[in-house]
């Protein structure tokens, strides 16, 4: 089963991160990855640039409302994401919290993926 | 991350808003830094041990606003804001971590960036105090950045909020014409904190380029909360785009390289594609700003892989733009590089030709007629103009600057030369 872990923390808290400890969580996180990458297990992974950057398209009109900002203005934002393989709920908490201990603070949201395409964009 | 990390991060991220909010409560910005100092003490005594609380600003805010009505009433001198202001005292933190999503939060955070651009103080007591205030750096900190001495910085920041305490704090919700007013203000001055630190070279770099990163912060705060304003869109993305250009901006020894001669693979890729999503966004609202159009400036150079790949047309055309919005002579001093480029160097002297009664004591002025000469081949014309721009040079840098256009232009113009004899 594939799952997709959503990373929700407070932007602000990590735009506050000073370079040094940046560098050290992604060191930390590499490891981990590395890691599920050996086992076959990680699939996209992605940052996102922060809410500022974001637009939202409301669909529910013709023409759809184009919006500045996230969809939802809320205390921690969406700011990445993993797709992971794993056997089941434990299995995937077991990943979330290995990540969780590279990167503490915030959340992860776990999602069960429905459909999955790798398609066909080059990094 | 440890404690300390983790608190250390959620302070400095929760302290514009805190500290906005007690200073609504209390109207006072001593009494309000009092209030959140206090505070900070807490959370550095029963975070580790309790763990985080649920909302940090918010529990920032109320034992804020509890510790400086306690000592308000122990030094009973000190006259307290009316009761219906500070009347929620029973309000439960999540109660008032609700309620911080509301309106009020936006103009607290604009409010506290608002009182440290007032317009009696000259632009480098605003950056100071906002620096102290809003980004919470200790005077050190900035006495360092400014390359002064602690007491000096000390007394500056006492005198710009002698100042601001003399004018009172505006503390009324501001209507919508106030707000765009302050929006304006305060972006000037994000903008003069990021110039401090992107205007540094040779030694003061290590100590003034952390100035760049605040103001991408506070630009991004300022985005955060006025999200549909292109002229922050463009602000943000102007900012991002310079200092994506950080690392191949200096030579070994701190010098100054050129765009043209700079390593763009040394370019940070994630700030330019922050800063060209936000110009994008910015530029689907057909509002012209001067920030929008200095951003896509930036853009055109940040979007060439190579110098000669720079659409200097278009570059023209924005400085255009820039010169209706903004007439400057210096805006026109800079179209003429992208003139100079396009047209060729004597066009470019014609444009700026009428720029000298004012800019006579310009140093960059005589620098790039200089450089125009240079290309004409009018050497002697040329090094007389260079030699009049080292004269006016205000620091070494900026004369170091101008000898490095003399080496350079020496250089290029030796085989072009010999290719004219051929």
């Amino acid at each position: 089963m594939l799952y997709a872990i959503l990373c929700y923390h407070d932007e602000d808290v990590v735009g506050s991160w000073s370079k040094e400890h940046e560098d050290a969580v992604m060191a930390k996180l590499a490891v981990v990855q590395d890691k599920l990458v050996k086992q076959g297990r990680l699939g996209p992974v992605a940052r996102l640039l922060p809410t500022t950057a974001a637009t939202t398209l409301r669909k529910d009109g013709d023409p759809p409302l184009v919006i500045d900002g996230p969809y939802a203005e809320t205390k921690e934002q969406l700011l990445g994401f993993y797709i992971i393989e794993a056997s089941g709920l434990d299995d995937v908490l077991e990943v979330a919290g290995e990540l969780g201990r590279a990167n503490p603070g915030g959340s992860y949201e776990i999602r069960p993926v429905g459909l999955f395409r790798p398609g066909s964009v080059a990094s | 991350m440890s404690d300390l990390a983790w608190i250390d991060a959620a302070l400095t991220s929760a302290r514009p808003q805190a500290l906005g909010a007690l200073l609504r409560y209390f109207r006072d910005l001593d009494t309000a830094e009092e209030a959140y100092q206090n505070a900070c003490l807490r959370a550095l005594k029963t975070w580790p041990q309790n763990g985080p609380p649920r909302d940090p600003t918010a529990w920032l805010i109320l034992v804020g606003r509890n510790s400086g009505i306690d000592d308000a009433r122990r030094n009973k001198q000190q006259a307290l804001p009316p009761d219906e202001i500070i009347s929620d005292l029973d309000d439960t933190e999540s109660e008032l971590a609700e309620r911080l999503d509301g309106s009020h939060y936006r103009d607290d955070i604009l409010r506290l960036l608002f009182v440290c651009c007032h317009p009696d103080l000259p632009a480098t007591q605003q950056i100071a105090l906002a620096l102290r205030i809003v980004s919470g750096l200790s005077v050190k900190q900035i006495a360092r950045a400014f390359l002064v001495s602690d007491a000096a910085m000390e007394q500056r920041i006492t005198r710009a909020k002698g100042a601001v305490a003399k004018a009172g704090v505006p503390f009324e919700t501001p209507g919508a014409v106030e707000r765009s007013e302050r929006l304006a203000a305060v972006a000037a001055m994000i903008y003069l904190i990021f110039n401090e630190g992107y205007s540094a070279s040779g030694e003061t770099i290590a100590q003034r380029a952390p100035l760049c990163d605040e103001a991408i912060r506070l630009a991004r705060l300022l985005l955060r909360l006025f999200q549909s304003e292109p002229e922050i869109m463009g602000l943000t993305s102007l900012l991002l785009l310079q200092h994506a250009r950080a690392a191949a901006r200096y030579d070994a020894d701190g010098g100054i390289v050129l765009l043209d001669d700079q390593d763009r693979s040394k370019w940070n890729r994630g700030l330019i594609a922050e800063g060209m999503a936000l110009i994008d966004k910015a530029m689907r609202h057909r509002q012209r700003g001067p920030y929008q159009v200095q951003a896509a400036i930036a853009a055109l150079h940040a979007g060439a892989v190579t110098p000669e790949e720079t659409d200097w047309r278009q570059i023209d055309l924005l400085y255009r733009m820039l010169e209706v919005l903004q007439p400057s002579p210096v805006v026109t001093l800079n179209r003429a590089v992208a003139v100079s480029k396009v047209s060729g160097p004597q066009a470019a002297l014609d444009l700026i030709a009428p720029l000298a009664p004012r800019l006579a004591g310009y140093f960059n002025f005589h620098g790039v007629r200089g450089a125009l000469l240079m290309q004409l081949g009018r050497g002697s014309e040329a090094r007389a103009a260079f030699d009049q721009a080292i004269a006016l040079a205000g620091t070494t840098a900026e004369a170091a600057h101008i000898r490095m256009h003399i080496d350079r232009l020496m250089a290029e113009s030796a085989p072009k030369a010999a290719q004219a004899v051929k």
